[in-house]
C-alpha cells in the first residue's frame, strides 16, 4: 500500500490516540501527525469528525475515520501483515469484550476517582479497583493479553496501567495494587520493553505525570467556582 | 457445520438482544432462543454462570462457548458462518462506518430512549428533543437507500431495528410521533419488518405497550 497518504489528528496526551500511533507503528506504516491543539480544533478536524468533533482521527487517502476502536479495526483490515486481532472467530470476539470492559468499566472508573472528591471519589475508587482485578484474572500468568505476543487487547489497552498509575499518585488514592495485580502492574512496562518503535511514540510518565497534574488543577478549580 | 450447537439468551424487548437473534435468522442457523425473566431479576444460573462480569443479555453460546456483548456476538456471526448473507460490507471504509454509526447509536440513542419512559415530566422534552435529534443524523447517514447497508440489510440495520420496536410505544404514552419528525426512518423500520428475520424477533406490539407501565411501576415513578 506504499504511496497512500496516511494521516493522524490527534492530542500528544490522549491514550486513545496512543492507540492508534501504537497500531500503526506495529505494522511498520508511514504516517503524518498532526498535534491539534483542542481548545482551538483545526478545520481539518471538525471537517473529518463533525459528529463528535473529537481526536483521534485517521485519514486515510483522504477519507477520516473517527473512533480510536474503529481506527484499530480499519488499519487490521486494510494493512494486512503483523495481524493484531486471532484469526479465530472466538478468540477475536474475546479480545473485543475485554476491550470494550476497559472503556466502559476501567476508563469512567479511572477518570471518575481523578475528576471526583470525597465518598463518591472513594465509592468510584473502589470500583475501578474491583474492575481491574477482573483484568488480572484475565491476564493470569501471560505476559500479554495477545498471550505470547502484543494483540488487540495489549495495543488498545495496556496505556491503562501508565494512567491508573499517575491518577492514583496525583489523587493519593492506589488504583493499582502491585500485591492484588501482579501481572498488571508491569503489563504497560512489557508491552514498551518487548516493542522499542512503541516506547518510541509513548509520551514520558513524568511528562504526562506533569500534563495531568495541571488538568488536575483546573479541574479542581473548576469545580469551586 | 453439523452439530453445531447454538444457544441465544435474550430478553423479548432488548434493544440489544435482539440484534443477535436477527442476524442468526438472516444467516438461517439453527438455534435455541432461551427467554430470560429479567423483571423481577431472576435470572438464570446459565445467564450468570456465561456472562459472570456483566450479568446482561444477550449471551451467544456457541459449543458451550459465551460470546457477550451484542455488536461482537453479531460480528462473531458474521464470521463464523461467513458463507450467507454476509451483514458488514467488505471494504474495510465501509465496515468503518458501519461501526463508527452502531457505536454512535449505542452512545446516543439509547439514553433518551429509556430516558423518555422513566423520566419526570419536566425532563420529558428534553428526552424527546435528544432522542429526535439523533434519529434525524441517523436519517441523514440513510438518505435514501433501502437499507443502510444500501441494497443488502446488514449490520448497521440491525444495530438500529430494536429501537424502532419501541416507537408504538412513545406514541400511545406520550403523544409523541417518531414518523412525523423522522419519515425515512419509520420508513426503513417499516421495509425491515418486511424481513422474516425481523418479523419474527421484533417484539409483539399490543406486548410492549404494557411494558413502560410495567417499569414505572417497578421504579416506583407516578
Amino acid at each position: 500500500m506504499a504511496g497512500e497518504k496516511v494521516k493522524l489528528l490527534g492530542y500528544w496526551a490522549s491514550p486513545f490516540t496512543l492507540r492508534v500511533h501504537w497500531a500503526l507503528k506495529l505494522k511498520g506504516i508511514e504516517y503524518d501527525y498532526q498535534e491539534e491543539d483542542l481548545p482551538n480544533k483545526s478545520p481539518l478536524l471538525l471537517q473529518c469528525n463533525p459528529v463528535h468533533k473529537k481526536i483521534p482521527v485517521l485519514v486515510h487517502d483522504g477519507k477520516p475515520i473517527a473512533e480510536s476502536l474503529v481506527i484499530l479495526e480499519y488499519i487490521e483490515e486494510t494493512w494486512k501483515h503483523n495481524p493484531i486481532l486471532p484469526e479465530d472467530p472466538y478468540e477475536r470476539a474475546k479480545a473485543r469484550f475485554w476491550v470494550k470492559f476497559v472503556d466502559d468499566k476501567c476508563v469512567p472508573g479511572i477518570f471518575g476517582t481523578f475528576s471526583k472528591v470525597g465518598e463518591e471519589q472513594r465509592k468510584i475508587a473502589k470500583e475501578a479497583r474491583e474492575n481491574l482485578k477482573i483484568l488480572e484474572g484475565e491476564l493470569g500468568k501471560k505476559r500479554f493479553f495477545g498471550d505470547t505476543k502484543i494483540g488487540f487487547m495489549d495495543v488498545a489497552s495496556a496505556w491503562i496501567i501508565c494512567w491508573a498509575q499517575i491518577v492514583g499518585e496525583i489523587v493519593d488514592i492506589k488504583l493499582v495494587d502491585a500485591e492484588e495485580m501482579p501481572s498488571l502492574v508491569s503489563w504497560f512496562q512489557n508491552v514498551l520493553e518487548t516493542a522499542p518503535v512503541l516506547k518510541e511514540c509513548t509520551p514520558p510518565k513524568d511528562e504526562l505525570l506533569e500534563h495531568n497534574k495541571g488538568f488536575h488543577k483546573m479541574l479542581v478549580a473548576s469545580a469551586s467556582t | 457445520m453439523a452439530e453445531d450447537e447454538v444457544i441465544l439468551l435474550g430478553f423479548w424487548a432488548s434493544v440489544f438482544g435482539i440484534r443477535p437473534r436477527i442476524a442468526l435468522e438472516e444467516k438461517e442457523v439453527k438455534y435455541e432462543y432461551r427467554e430470560e425473566l429479567l423483571v423481577g431479576n431472576n435470572k438464570s444460573p446459565l445467564l450468570l454462570q456465561m456472562n459472570p462480569i456483566h450479568k446482561k443479555i444477550p449471551v451467544l453460546i456457541h459449543n458451550g462457548k459465551p460470546i457477550c456483548e451484542s455488536l461482537i456476538e453479531v460480528e462473531y456471526i458474521d464470521e463464523m458462518w461467513k458463507d450467507k448473507a454476509l451483514l458488514l460490507p467488505s471494504d474495510p471504509y465501509e465496515r468503518a462506518q458501519a461501526r463508527f454509526w452502531a457505536d454512535y447509536i449505542d452512545k446516543k440513542l439509547y439514553d433518551p430512549a429509556k430516558k423518555i419512559h422513566i423520566t419526570k415530566d419536566d425532563e420529558l422534552e428534553a428526552a424527546e428533543k435528544d432522542l429526535i435529534e439523533v434519529l434525524k443524523m441517523l436519517e441523514g447517514v440513510l438518505g435514501d437507500k433501502t437499507y443502510f447497508g444500501g441494497d443488502n440489510f446488514g449490520y448497521l440495520d440491525i444495530a438500529l431495528i430494536g429501537f424502532y420496536g419501541w416507537f408504538p410505544t412513545y406514541q400511545t404514552y406520550f403523544n409523541f410521533s417518531i414518523e412525523a419528525e423522522c419519515p425515512k426512518i419509520v420508513g426503513w423500520g417499516n421495509r425491515c419488518m418486511q424481513r422474516d428475520s425481523v418479523a419474527k424477533t421484533l417484539p409483539d406490539q399490543r406486548k410492549i405497550l404494557e411494558l413502560p407501565k410495567l417499569i414505572r411501576q417497578r421504579l416506583g415513578i407516578e
